[in-house]
């Protein structure tokens, strides 16, 4: 049901009447509480801590390598979540046994530890086991907590995607005398691969904000050079909402490349079409279990 | 910073070092960094807080705190000139890792000499002496030190060693622990808190900023005695006499009563003048 | 190890990870379901606000979102519940999961509307059912059913992010973890599988009653 407007009548002269009172209601009832927010927060909002975001120095020192060191995060973590989730998934639907469970066991596990722990997990192997020091024991738990749990999100995207496929195209791959391992890498993979890719930009914005959590195993961050300029400066509040608006708009642009490239493939219908209604079913299922990662973590 | 194809490198590693790493600490010392370099044109590198101000704080690309002053003097006593030293963050918990895996030649970091730190590290100095305090509102006369504190509550830093002297020696403290001490301070200023405790030197640091300015006060009832040292690599007995002849003519030159004076002393900060300038322990 | 059980107190940790998850999944569902009927409700206006809140919390942090309730509204504005601390560690951390999460359950409980067919909605409409009755007669009953599975994905996911709440030095599990391993380093995986097993103590029950669920109440098409 995608329709919204079939769940109640074009508006009439009351309803719209009714329509406008609420609406008034609700800007006055929003901008009422922005007021008393504001009002609140008067003393966080003075010239004297709003001033540095107008110093080059702040900038130079603070906001933009504390950026760069963001993305440079994600972007690492992207990039080993892709290979080691394309790796688990194919690992998960290889016809030898003991590699499936080893995957699907691996999947399971690194989906239900918090990425957090992870990070703290790996942040100490990197300070006390592998002595990677101050630069590399945050950037290597920050990547592995990331990339340990994205990539089993995106090992499940792999399958869920193989699996919406008609059988169809697999049979017909081994009939005309293709190995499993190639009917999966040139058959169906590259046809999963692209009924994924919406839900796997997606997951680029859970990889993108979580980086945030590095801060705690003191990677250093927009959110943690944010934390210092405000030490140094005293302005906590200005800062923090200026790392809000930096995250949402970063976000956002992921999130707006995602729905365009959503939009063009159902348009060219590339996408898989489901060969009988139970793999749909299975699928739709699957789908939104792959979903839950591209949501809520 | 570090490559993304040096990374994989290194969580390929991690995956095969972990089974094998029985024994966490033996393995740490297999695998130690670059030796640390002394003297020379090389430059040095040292191990500072970059988030106390009056000690150590981080001020875009310059530095500045007592730590600070006291690290610049011995290094250019060393033979090293002020271009040549780069500061780094030592974080609480990072820094005897530092130290062993020579990431880093020295640290002066709030570092007091304790001997669970002397097994992994060794110290020269102290160059200063301070003890744990409480920082309170300036109108708040109920506290007086911490006897006084049952029913109020107290913020520290996460995990750190005041934070944990409180819990065991007053239980009946209600502890609020905050990533950094810049929060507690926050919470103290806005009554979100009665008191945070930690050294006296760093909460003079912070009572000394410019926006807390009038408004908080060290109690000045000290109950500890952190005696800051230089963590050096452990065993390196030559660094040490070094660096204790350095600081010896930091105190005789006055150098070290005028740092003292231009970061802490903002603050109308006293240190226990019967045990300051303290004396130093011997190297080994 | 039994120093380093006796001193990090895992069971009060393990606590209030517990409180956290459980109240935070209540503040999510109640708030998640108001904006989800804001959504779909045929004021333009409250779709709107709706659609905001979802697009701006979906993209921030949820460490951002507590930080600024805890140093914002807590310690600056001087917003607090109750006298002692742990009450208002508690209660701000709630907030903070609650709202962040709120979002999700608010997509997945329109996710839910998505399933249901048009005709059921047209139907409605056509024995003369008003928006709000249709809506708790015919699209939300389906639309609950149909939710079950994604609602049950952001209440495990929930329970996971409750670790964030250690960066404000609320003394959960995470934090827990992190102070424990300083003190004991020696101890770093055995700390580490106890807290994670901890949690698929927390999430495993979860998972498995919400695919039972999702199951039982089905919608038969």
């Amino acid at each position: 049901m995608s329709a919204q407007n079939v769940l109640f009548d074009h508006p009439g002269p009351s309803a719209r009447q009714r329509n406008t009172i609420i609406t008034v209601v609700g800007w006055l009832a929003l901008l009422g509480l922005l007021g008393a927010l504001a009002w609140g927060f008067r003393a966080e909002f003075t010239s004297a801590k709003l001033s540095p975001f107008l110093e080059a120095g702040t900038w130079q020192f603070y906001i933009l390598p504390g950026l760069l060191a963001t993305l440079q995060s994600a972007a690492i973590s992207v990039v080993t979540s892709i290979v080691l989730g394309l790796l688990l998934g194919c690992g998960r639907l290889s016809p030898v046994r003991a590699v499936s469970n080893v995957c699907g066991v691996l999947v399971e596990v690194f989906r239900a530890i918090p990425v957090l722990l992870m990070m703290i997990l790996w942040y100490y192997i990197g300070l006390y086991v592998l002595v990677l020091g101050r630069e590399g024991s945050p950037l290597l738990g920050v990547v592995m907590g990331l990339t340990l749990y994205n990539a089993s999100v995106i090992a499940e995207l792999v399958r869920s995607g193989v699996h919406s496929l008609p059988r169809g195209q697999g049979e017909a791959g081994l009939a005309i005398g293709m190995t499993p391992g190639q009917v999966l890498t040139s058959i169906q993979l590259p046809q999963a691969l692209t009924a994924m890719l919406p839900s796997l930009i997606s997951q680029l914005v859970v990889i993108l904000k979580d980086t945030a959590l590095g801060s705690a195993i003191l990677y250093v961050d927009l959110l943690k050079q944010l934390q210092d300029l405000a030490t140094y400066r005293g302005n906590i509040i200005p800062a923090f909402v200026l790392g809000a608006i930096m995250y949402i708009l970063l976000n956002s642009a992921l999130t707006a490349v995602a729905h365009q490239v959503q939009r063009r493939l159902s348009r060219s219908q590339r996408g898989p079409r489901p060969g009988n209604p139970e793999r749909a079913v299975e699928a739709a299922a699957v789908g939104v279990v792959a979903g839950r990662g591209a949501d809520a973590d | 910073m570090i490559t993304a194809k040096k990374l994989a490198g290194l969580a390929a590693a991690a995956l095969v070092a972990l089974p094998l790493s029985a024994c966490v600490n033996q393995q740490a010392a297999e695998t130690g960094g670059e030796p640390a370099g002394e003297g020379g044109g090389e430059g040095v590198t040292i191990g500072i807080k970059f988030d106390q101000p009056g000690l150590g704080l981080r001020e875009g690309d310059t530095y500045t705190g007592f730590d600070v002053e006291v690290a610049k003097y011995v290094a250019n006593e060393l033979g090293y000139s002020e271009d040549q030293i780069e500061f780094v963050e030592s974080p609480s918990a990072q820094r005897e890792t530092l130290l062993s895996s020579g990431q880093v030649d020295m640290i002066f970091a709030t570092y007091s000499i304790t001997d669970t730190r002397k097994e992994q590290v060794s110290f020269a100095g102290p160059y200063i002496i301070a003890g744990q305090d409480l920082l309170i509102r300036a109108d708040d006369t109920s506290i007086t030190g911490p006897d006084s504190l049952s029913g109020k509550t107290l913020c520290s830093v996460t995990g750190s060693t005041p934070a944990e002297k409180v819990k065991e020696e007053y239980p009946e403290v209600e502890l609020q622990e905050y990533p950094g001490y810049s929060q507690c301070v926050q919470a103290l200023s806005t009554g979100g808190v009665d008191a945070v405790t930690t050294d006296n030197t760093i909460l003079a640091g912070f009572a000394a900023q410019e926006q807390y300015a009038g408004q908080l006060k060290v109690v000045g009832q000290t109950f500890s005695e952190e005696r800051y040292g230089v963590g050096i690599p452990k065993g390196d007995v030559d660094l040490c006499n070094q660096i204790n002849d350095a600081l010896t003519s930091m105190v005789d030159s006055g150098a070290w009563q005028t740092a003292l004076d231009e970061t802490l002393g903002a603050s109308d900060f006293q240190v226990d003048t019967s045990v300051n300038p303290p004396e130093f322990d011997t190297c080994s | 190890m039994a120093e380093m059980l006796e001193r990090a107190d895992f069971l009060a940790a393990f606590w209030m990870t517990l409180r956290l998850a459980v109240l935070g999944t209540v503040g999510a569902l109640l708030l998640g379901m108001v904006v989800a009927i804001m959504r779909v409700s045929p004021f333009t206006s409250l779709q709107f606000f709706a659609r905001t809140y979802v697009t701006l919390i979906r993209n921030s942090p949820l460490t951002l979102i507590l930080f600024f309730c805890v140093f914002g509204l807590q310690n600056s504005l001087g917003m607090r519940v109750g006298d002692d601390l742990s009450t208002q560690n508690l209660f701000w951390g709630v907030v903070a999961i609650s709202v962040y999460h709120a979002s999700f359950i608010a997509e997945a409980l329109r996710s839910g509307v998505n399933t249901i067919p048009l005709g059921q909605a047209e139907a409605a409409r056509a024995i003369g059912l008003p928006f709000g009755a249709s809506l708790r007669h015919v699209i939300m009953p389906q639309a609950v059913r149909g939710a079950v599975a994604p609602v049950g994905n952001v209440i495990i996911a929930l329970t996971k992010n409750t670790t964030v709440a250690a960066t404000v030095g609320i003394a959960e599990l995470a934090s827990r973890m992190k102070t424990s391993i300083e003190f004991f380093p020696n101890l770093l995986y055995l700390i580490f599988v106890l807290v994670a097993v901890c949690f698929v103590v927390l999430t495993l029950p979860t998972g498995l009653f919400f695919t039972w669920l999702s199951r039982k109440v089905a919608v038969q098409r």
